[in-house]
């Protein structure tokens, strides 16, 4: 079995997702999708692309859902993207047999070795999230990488350094930076807004968090009439100069 | 190092890999919406695209179609030679044709309809972002048979506004996102546009203190993320929005000091009923408009700036005539009883105290929060203003109103309620985007009346009507054009009516076509209404020759559609990253509130087909039929270089030419334009000084800067139309004044629904039918990453979208002893269609739905047999009707909006029966291409090679 970095990592790469903004146009899985297809865990195969069951990797998934309470009658409608949370205490490293699947301790990425995956899934199953993606085709585990290889990537200008699905956020739902760091702008922004993390009681410690819906102003009260249909003349001694 | 397991092991990741080759900008065209790009190219091949950070319309960011944009450039679904069709229609038996046999070919055709009678060429394209060129190509063929897909898109959001505020939503006008609180969201708007509504929300819903409220009978997408969801009934929203403005006039709620500034609510009408000029505007002997001034009480001239006009009163002018302001008719109407919330509520199922309460939040947010910019500006009459006081409350609209029979009216009606909190083009509130505002109607008029061979069309087919006499109908008030755009039946159709084209043409009414020419638009699938007989359309024969009762059929599209097997002549057209375009101020502009904006694409990678792109055969075939500005004195083609020389020499008027930006001194075509474009990210944008940013409609900045750009033939202010004079002088038509009459058969319609002020009406088919049979309505969205895109066969895209279901509320499945995965009959008045069933919550309880455009037919789209789309998916287009049913007359018109001919897409009602679970939906069509597709069993996109 592997084991997590001996000194905990300081810095926590992570992403922070606003549940109140993300529209659900997944925007964020296809973009990351078509970085990473070429990048570090390249390719991001699909199978059977144009027929009955088209299947592929992504490291990013958005799922659509409705929420509906026991005695609620609307209920709402929540979009909610899913990628790897690159855990503190990341369940998917212990359990890998090879070494294969670790976690940096410069920065907590998760990432996936290919040359030493040995495709056994164990990893899938110990994740509680089911962000792990299985490449049929390559025989390995792959998985979000936090675009490791962008985010660093001195031939990029040095504010496109953030992970594909960040960048092209329309709705500026993601957002990218240390979690180690509690003045960071990230951690700032979890604490104002009461950013929690996902299934605590796994105890896998994820990095990254979730923003949760914020309040809506309170209603003002109804309009009081003025005047009915047959009072418009009344409008005739308004004198209003243009 | 040996191996120790209890160590974590790191492999050697390489940080700053190579990321490109070459980055190349241009356009993306995945939909609509027309993002700047960058296209990263590594051995020659697209590696990645992303969002360009400069461009005005995206900065930076990129949706879920751009993204994919790399599936759909290298799509197995791409035509890839001209095609000549061997065996009959729809059996996608062809053989494949030179380009130079594929264009003599076409320009014998197109020569002899041009020789016979040009208006036997019907011109349609669909998703044509070049309607500048096409436009002026068929004006030079000269037939009047021309448009795009506005017609069953959103015309009536477009000449609502255009004929109200000289202006509309999406190209023409965004929400102030910088300032707006209160945000209303009208139907599916979703993606009309996709970024910058996305951006907007996000930016919105940062601030606090905002509210969002999605007026929507279904809970997806955005209306997911509103603060407040209104889940109405379809085709409802013009007694919402009545209401609404009930409640405001009641409480006095108005802006009064915007309608007297800006609109022509002061002007005085024409109180003389049965006379020529009721209810028209009185009018100085110069045409000046009047309105009744409160200190000297008396008629005084409407655009002066010093008067003080009254909005309310009876009054007569000093020839006698009785005489009422705008305003007061409008109120009256909207503070009656046919708009109190009690009787909204029971139509649109939202409850009295909704109404009631959003009223109040919009006068709160309009009223009590106002907000004041230090930007100071001089007004149209010279008077400087130290400051921009703003209403903030923005609202946007698009498809989901306008798509009913009724949607002219009720998009009006929207923009009444802006004009009446004073929420339009002032901080916070809808913003124009330059060339708007302009006057209500801009621009040119139709033509095409006459048409004889040889002979281009005296202006261009595509105009805004301002009275009867601009029609294109004879003196029997006959169509002279194949969609009847412009006729009795629908006088400001401004799009045109490309969904009655193939109907009419098959019919021979109001004559029969030689040519049918379209470009980029699935007729033969899902943009047609009634598929089944479009079909046969497309496939009867004359009894006596044998031909094709539409005779020929030319089709370009890059992709294997539906429709392209039901096409004569195939002229397969590059994708979006092989071709020049140009997103032109001329055409459907780019701009910004901030400032005008244009932009081109570039090729970033060659065909690797024998294709070429639409626009340069277009100019090619001009050049072939010798058409006016197409060729020289010598008959040579005037464009030797096609699209981009094109682009960068060919002059509209002197010094206005397709490309705004890096003209040549005095505006005179500059060579390097082009270059300059690509130096810049394929995009101009010129940003308006700070004194110009609001109040367009009458700010003297503004007026002069569009002046000198000749967006606008003076600087006079542009008056807001509360009440539609234009509309009134059809009205008279149909009462028997004039010279210019309706038929008889239309006159009731005309009288009926050419109102000068808005109001609401059932839609029309739910009026024929029986509420008892009928007793839903049924509509259709498209999914986010797939709105207004060419896309449903997309690699990635589909393996997020490959099935649609008939989504309904759970007490309605319930009801119908109906769960997830039961089938069900969806019955229309037209005809039925087996699709499989999903329940929710978030939906209206008389609404079904589903997602459009995922239904394909077997073997379409590079697609495999099995795929689901074929195979579950379904359409509801099948069984919305193209005609409504038969008045008492007989008489059948088109399912459509009376006055701009919209294609009535969400008025559609039916019933569901549970049925057995199938396999399949109905109806299955069979297969449109003969071969099997090549099976492509695994991509493995981005490998390491």
């Amino acid at each position: 079995m592997t084991s997590l970095p001996k000194n905990p990592p300081q810095k926590k790469l992570g992403l922070v997702i606003d549940l109140d903004i993300c529209v659900g146009c997944h925007a964020c899985a296809v973009h990351c999708k078509e970085w990473n297809t070429s990048g570090h865990s390249a390719p991001l195969t699909d199978t059977d692309p144009y027929g009955a069951e088209p299947s592929g990797v992504w490291f990013n998934r958005v799922h659509s859902f409705e929420v509906i309470g026991e005695n609620d009658e609307g209920g709402r409608t929540v979009h909610f993207p899913k990628s790897c949370l690159h855990c503190d205490d990341a369940p998917c490293v212990t359990v890998c047999p090879t070494g294969a699947s670790y976690k940096r301790e410069e920065d907590g990425i998760v990432l996936v070795n290919a040359d030493t995956c040995i495709g056994c899934k164990l990893c899938s199953w110990a994740c509680p999230y089911g962000a792990r993606e299985y490449d049929e085709d390559a025989g390995v585990m792959k998985k979000c990488t936090l675009c490791v290889d962008k985010i660093y990537n001195e031939n990029l200008p040095e504010a496109e350094r953030v992970p594909a699905c960040v960048s092209t956020c329309p709705s500026n739902a993601r957002h990218f930076g240390d979690l180690g760091n509690p003045d960071s702008e990230v951690s700032q922004l979890v604490a104002a807004r009461g950013g929690y993390d996902l299934m605590p009681e796994q105890g896998c410690k994820p990095v990254n968090k979730y923003l949760p819906p914020r309040e809506t102003p309170p209603a003002p009260a109804f309009l009081e009439p003025k005047m009915d249909a047959s009072g418009i003349l009344g409008w005739v001694d308004k004198l209003l100069s243009r | 190092m040996a191996f120790n397991p209890f160590e974590t092991p790191q492999e050697d990741v390489p940080l700053s890999p190579p990321v490109a080759d070459e980055v190349k900008p241009t356009t993306c065209y995945m939909c609509a919406c027309r993002c700047g790009i960058r296209v990263y190219l590594k051995d020659g091949k697209v590696k990645y695209i992303d969002g360009n950070p400069d461009h005005p319309v995206n900065k930076g960011v990129l949706c879920a179609k751009g993204s994919a944009g790399i599936m759909q450039h290298y799509s197995p679904a791409r035509l890839t030679k001209p095609m000549l069709r061997t065996g009959p229609r729809g059996s996608g038996e062809f053989q494949e044709i030179e380009w130079e046999d594929a264009l003599k070919l076409a320009t014998q055709w197109l020569s002899e309809a041009r020789h016979s009678d040009p208006k036997k060429l019907a011109f349609f394209t669909g998703r044509d972002q070049s309607q500048s060129l096409t436009g002026w190509w068929a004006t030079q063929f000269g037939t009047p048979n021309y448009a795009a897909h506005g017609g069953f898109c959103s015309v009536n959001m477009a000449a609502a506004g255009l004929y109200t505020i000289g202006g509309s939503f999406w190209e023409f006008g965004e929400p102030d996102w910088d300032h707006a609180k209160y945000f209303m969201l009208f139907g599916v708007a979703e993606d009309h546009d996709s970024n910058p509504i996305k951006m907007g929300m996000g930016k919105l819903k940062g601030r606090d203190g905002t509210k969002i409220v999605s007026v929507n009978p279904v809970r997806t997408g955005y209306s997911a993320i509103a603060d407040e969801w209104v889940g109405i009934r379809p085709g409802a929203d013009g007694l919402f929005i009545g209401a609404l403005i009930h409640e405001l006039l009641k409480a006095e709620k108005v802006d009064w000091s915007y309608l007297v500034r800006y609109t022509n609510a002061p002007w005085l009408v024409i109180n003389d009923p049965g006379a020529a000029d009721h209810g028209l505007f009185a009018r100085t002997r110069d045409g000046k408009p009047l309105a009744w001034d409160g200190r000297i009480k008396g008629a005084v001239e409407a655009d002066l700036s010093d008067i003080t006009p009254l909005l309310a009163g009876d009054y007569i002018l000093d020839d006698g005539r009785r005489v009422i302001p705008a305003f007061q008719l409008f109120a009256q109407r909207f503070m009656g009883d046919d708009y109190t919330p009690e009787r909204a509520a029971d139509i649109t199922g939202i409850t009295a105290d909704t109404i009631r309460r959003i009223a109040a939040e919009l006068a709160e947010v309009a009223f009590e929060q106002e907000i004041t910019l230090d930007i100071p500006w001089t007004d149209w009459a010279g008077r400087r203003q130290d400051k921009m006081v703003g209403r903030p409350v923005s609202i946007h609209a698009m498809r989901g109103i306008s798509a009913h029979s009724n949607g002219f009216h009720t998009c009006r009606m929207l923009h009444l309620l802006q004009m009446i909190l004073g929420a339009i083009d002032c901080p916070g509130g809808m913003r124009y985007k330059p060339p708007f505002p302009k006057p209500c109607p801009p621009g040119p008029l139709p033509h095409g009346l006459e048409t004889a061979p040889f002979t281009p069309l005296s202006g261009p087919p595509i105009g805004n009507p301002k009275r009867p006499e601009h029609l294109l109908v004879d003196q029997n008030g006959n169509p002279a054009r194949i969609d009847k755009a412009y006729s009795w039946e629908n006088p400001l159709s401004i799009h045109g009516l490309m969904h009655m084209v193939l109907h009419n043409a098959w019919k021979g009414d109001p004559y029969k076509i030689d040519v049918l020419f379209m470009y980029m638009a699935n007729m033969a699938w899902n943009s047609a209404m009634n598929v089944p007989d479009t079909l046969k359309y497309l496939t009867d024969t004359d009894a006596e020759t044998g031909d094709y009762k539409i005779r020929h059929f030319i089709y370009s599209d890059a992709y294997y559609s539906e429709t392209v097997a039901y096409a004569d002549l195939i002229l397969p057209d590059t994708t979006y990253l092989e071709r020049w375009d140009c997103i032109s101020l001329l055409d459907r502009p780019i701009s910004e509130a901030d400032g005008p904006a244009d932009s081109i694409r570039q090729p970033v990678v060659e065909p690797d087909r024998d294709v070429r792109p639409f626009q340069d055969v277009l100019l090619d075939l001009g050049a072939r039929l010798g058409l006016p500005g197409m060729v020289d004195e010598d008959y040579e083609p005037k464009y030797p270089g096609g699209y981009p020389d094109y682009l960068v020499n060919h002059e509209r008027a002197p010094g206005i030419g397709p490309l705004a930006g890096w003209r040549g001194e005095g505006g005179k075509p500059n060579p390097d334009q082009l270059q300059k474009y690509i130096e810049n990210g394929c995009f101009w944008h010129e940003k308006l000084p700070e004194s110009a940013l609001y109040f367009k409609q009458a700010n003297r900045d503004y007026l002069d800067y569009a002046k000198a750009k000749g967006w606008i033939a003076d600087a006079a202010p542009i008056i807001l139309h509360l009440y539609d004079e234009t509309l009134q002088t059809f009205r008279l038509a149909a009462e028997g004044h004039g010279d210019h009459q309706p038929p008889d058969h239309l006159r009731d319609r005309v009288k009926d629904y050419c109102d000068p002020l808005p109001f609401w009406y059932p839609p029309f088919e739910e009026a024929a039918v029986e509420e008892a049979a009928f007793p839903l309505s049924a509509i259709t969205q498209r999914p986010m990453h797939m709105y207004h895109s060419w896309g449903s066969q997309n690699a990635w895209l589909r393996q997020i979208t490959a099935r649609n279901a008939l989504y309904m509320h759970r007490d309605l499945a319930a009801a119908h002893d109906l769960q997830d995965d039961d089938w069900v009959w969806v019955i229309s008045h037209h005809g039925r269609i087996k699709a499989p069933v999903k329940t929710m919550t978030g939906v209206n309880r008389h609404t079904v739905w589903t997602w459009n455009a995922i239904g394909k037919r077997k073997r379409a789209w590079g697609l495999a047999d099995n795929a689901p789309e074929a195979k579950e998916g379904f359409l509801l287009n099948h069984v919305i009707s193209d005609l409504l049913p038969e008045r008492e007359d007989g008489y059948r018109y088109a399912n459509a909006d009376p006055v701009t001919g919209q294609a009535a897409w969400y008025d559609l009602r039916v019933r569901i029966e549970k049925c057995e679970r199938a396999e399949a939906s109905e109806p299955q069509f069979p297969p449109v291409k003969p071969k099997r597709n090549r099976r492509v069993p695994i991509l493995r996109f981005g490998a390491k090679s």
